[in-house]
């Protein structure tokens, strides 16, 4: 069995939970986390814990050492918020994906929504402005949530499993989906979240300090703080730790390129399978998402999907059949795809959370069209949130939650048949 | 207790039936409509205002002041116009824009001569705020931040932040301003008559994005239908009750930006109870400079501001964008 922690925030608890978070099935695809550094610090500060103690405490926070390390640097940090212009200057950094348009325009080339924005002005996202004639990224090093998670959470199944992602966040978002679950900050300008002054170096240290070979960019979009993450990627590499990013892929194929070679694993929120849906629903568009899931595998990144089932919205057998095809025929069939259970939320709360059948059905649907690796998500305790090996069909990494209970591949391969399993496993 | 039962239902029915006749002439949410009622739009010009000079003149914009508030409320006292905007002891807040710095936001004159007026009505000036989304927008545009309570205030929406909790109509899931939600009562809406590159123009339904945190979020399709379904969340729906359209200079494209080349001095106030009548007859006046410096329309262009429409809609009731109903009158 590996142990495994659960989420540990690193700022204080009123910095990244909101009365949402109260509200959200705990469990939930990489939602803001509840617990905080001190519970940490309450739970296990009393003294050094054998080795079985630590086992029986497999669900609570981690290691002693790593939130003690964590504690005792956090706070050294500054505080973004309520500082002045001038501090804010160490956030501000030039776009690097836009162009000059006259009379002091720009258009933002970052995303395929390419908003062209007057002086003063600011893109969609509400993190990158218009200032004279320039357009600089607002978030930079600003960091508004800061978390210890399993890389179960992202959900990454396939990537590492068992160990912790150094997980961050700025606000801002390219989309607006009417179901997200953080979308205090994700909606939010950065002014309007305390953030932190976090440097990618710094965060590379963090993330080293608290033994976690991963830093995850993720909870609101990363694509919206593109510069921070590849600099900080690129600080994480320098250092051994790899970089995983939870993303809507909803990025221009130019800086989609340039990004893949500095991170090690990409997950893809795939929405819907219709463009209506995603024009509807999430304020975005289908086409460029889907040309950046093959560009990702094409450039040999390791990419998951997750799908999130909202009732009555994307959850007919044509929409899922559809997706399982397209996966299958476009990305091949260990690609593992993860339906995942909508709970209400934000702007959609007068939906229920999705029936158990429909899950079942959809799982159904994709494992029938042939794909190997498909799970529940968001369902704590469903078989489907293990591992099956494709061939012999033993259950090959046993979860319970967020927790892998059992680990049956080497190098790679099923330990019963010698099957190589798709993933990156150290 | 049978007694009482029946006496409920019958004043249940009788209040049913009395809301029922109101109901087609009411346009829902503002006091001041009646049924059958045109909607006024008071437009104020003075060819003059600016003398020899590039600045409005003080006396000739508070003349012009004057004579919208008199027509608009039909009396013949300035002050008696003001006071049925702010009863005594009511919070007044001034939205204005100052997006585009001093070139194209809320004329300062303008504001100093609206809060002289409120005080000439009876208001103490701690009871006056100006206020726009960043204190950076207000100093921009000439203002000086203070906020100190027992004086007159002018601040961004940074100051007090704003509501945790969301506000939701429609398409529209916002947090509210609490300059707005926690200490204004009664806001007056002072936008500027001027083009919107995405929009299509920005007056008086636009300017109240200022009210809300995520107005990025709202600019697609031409601001369809979020810019009406802003305007219909409770506190703006019911707080909001004059709207004066500072049209001293105006821009007719290139907006929001400042843009010199394609502003004009338009010597104009345009003033209404109806922010959709109000937007309509600006949009209006910006599509005919357009005609007459040979530029597209906003047809063309395929940025129709099809929020004015949208606001005046059933679902929305916001007011009138249809100009038979719309009683323009120039003084």
């Amino acid at each position: 069995m590996l142990p495994m922690a659960k989420q540990t925030n690193l700022f204080n608890a009123e910095s990244t939970c909101s009365p949402h978070d109260l509200q959200c099935e705990a469990h939930a695809a990489d939602a803001l986390p509840r617990d905080s550094v001190l519970d940490s610090l309450t739970n296990l500060s009393s003294a050094e814990r054998d080795r079985r103690a630590f086992i029986k405490l497999a669900t609570l926070p981690c290691l002693a050492a790593c939130v003690g390390a964590c504690a005792t640097g956090w706070p050294t940090l500054a505080r973004a918020a309520g500082s002045s212009p001038a501090e804010d200057s160490r956030f501000i950094v030039e776009a690097q994906f836009y162009e000059k348009l006259p009379f002091k325009k720009t258009r933002c080339k970052l995303c395929p929504r390419e908003c062209v924005i007057d002086d003063r002005e600011r893109g969609y996202c509400g993190v990158r402005e218009n200032r004279g004639g320039t357009y600089y990224s607002l978030v930079h090093s600003r960091v508004c949530a800061a978390h210890i998670d399993p890389i179960e959470k992202k959900p990454l199944f396939h990537f590492c499993p068992g160990t912790l992602a150094f997980s961050v966040a700025t606000a801002g978002c390219n989309v607006n989906c009417k179901f997200c679950q953080n979308w205090d900050i994700s909606q939010s300008r950065p002014e309007q979240v305390r953030s932190n002054y976090l440097p990618p170096k710094d965060l590379a240290n963090l993330a080293q300090q608290n033994r976690c070979p991963a830093i995850a960019y993720t909870y609101s979009e990363p694509v919206v703080f593109y510069e921070f993450m590849r600099d900080a990627a690129d600080a994480a590499h320098a250092l051994g730790i790899k970089s995983v990013v939870v993303s809507g892929g909803f990025i221009q194929q130019d800086p989609l390129k340039k990004l893949c070679p500095s991170v090690d694993a990409i997950k893809v929120d795939l929405k819907s399978f219709s463009e209506k849906y995603y024009k509807e629903v999430v304020n975005g568009e289908l086409k460029p998402v889907l040309d950046a899931i093959v560009t990702m595998r094409k450039l040999g990144m390791w990419t998951e999907l997750v799908y999130l089932v909202v009732p009555t919205l994307n959850d007919s057998d044509a929409e899922f059949r559809s997706l399982a095809q397209w996966v299958k025929s476009n990305l091949g069939p260990d690609v593992p795809l993860h339906f995942s259970r909508f709970y209400p939320q934000y702007l959609l709360k007068n939906l229920p959370p999705t029936p158990m059948q429909t899950l079942d059905r959809a799982k159904a649907i994709a494992d029938a069209e042939g794909l190997h690796y498909v799970y529940l998500g968001n369902v704590p305790g469903h078989p489907a949130e293990s591992t099956y090996c494709p061939k012999c069909g033993r259950n090959i990494i046993k979860r319970e939650g967020l927790t892998v209970q059992e680990f049956h591949l080497k190098k790679g391969k099923c330990e019963f048949c010698q099957q190589p399993i798709a993933g990156v496993w150290s | 207790m049978r007694r009482r039962l029946q006496s409920n239902r019958r004043d249940f029915l009788r209040t049913c039936a009395a809301s029922a006749l109101l109901a087609p002439g009411t346009r829902g949410l503002s006091p001041f409509f009646s049924a059958q009622e045109k909607t006024k739009v008071v437009i104020a010009r003075d060819p003059l205002l600016r003398g020899s000079g590039s600045s409005s003149d003080s006396a000739r914009l508070l003349n012009m002041l004057d004579r919208s508030m008199q027509a608009l409320f039909a009396t013949d006292s300035p002050l008696e116009a003001w006071k049925r905007v702010a009863r005594p002891g009511e919070v007044v807040g001034l939205k204005v824009n100052g997006l585009a710095g001093r070139g194209i936001s809320t004329n300062v004159l303008l504001i100093q001569l609206v809060c002289q007026r409120l005080q000439d009505a009876g208001l103490p000036q701690k009871n006056i705020i100006i206020w726009d989304r960043l204190n950076d927008d207000l100093e921009s545009a000439g203002f000086r931040i203070v906020t100190h309570p027992d004086r007159l205030r002018c601040f961004g929406n940074e100051t007090l932040g704003y509501e945790e909790e969301l506000s939701i109509y429609g398409s529209v899931g916002s947090c509210l301003s609490k300059t707005l939600t926690q200490v204004c009562d009664v806001v007056i809406n002072l936008p500027v008559l001027k083009d919107h590159s995405i929009a299509g123009v920005t007056l008086a339904l636009k300017n109240m994005f200022g009210a809300i945190h995520n107005p990025n979020k709202y600019h697609l399709n031409v601001g369809d239908p979020y810019v009406a379904d802003v305007n219909m969340l409770p506190p703006i729906r019911q707080k909001v009750r004059l709207h004066i359209c500072d049209a001293t200079t105006a821009q007719y494209e290139g907006g929001p930006s400042f843009m010199p080349q394609w502003t004009w001095p338009c010597n104009s106030l345009l003033m209404s109870r109806d922010p959709v009548a109000l937007d309509y007859t600006g949009w209006q006046i910006l599509e005919q400079k357009r005609a007459e410096h040979g530029l597209k329309s906003l047809r063309e262009l395929n940025r129709v501001p099809n929020y004015i429409a949208t606001a005046a809609d059933s679902n929305h009731r916001l007011g009138t964008n249809d100009p038979s109903q719309i009683e323009k009158s120039e003084v």
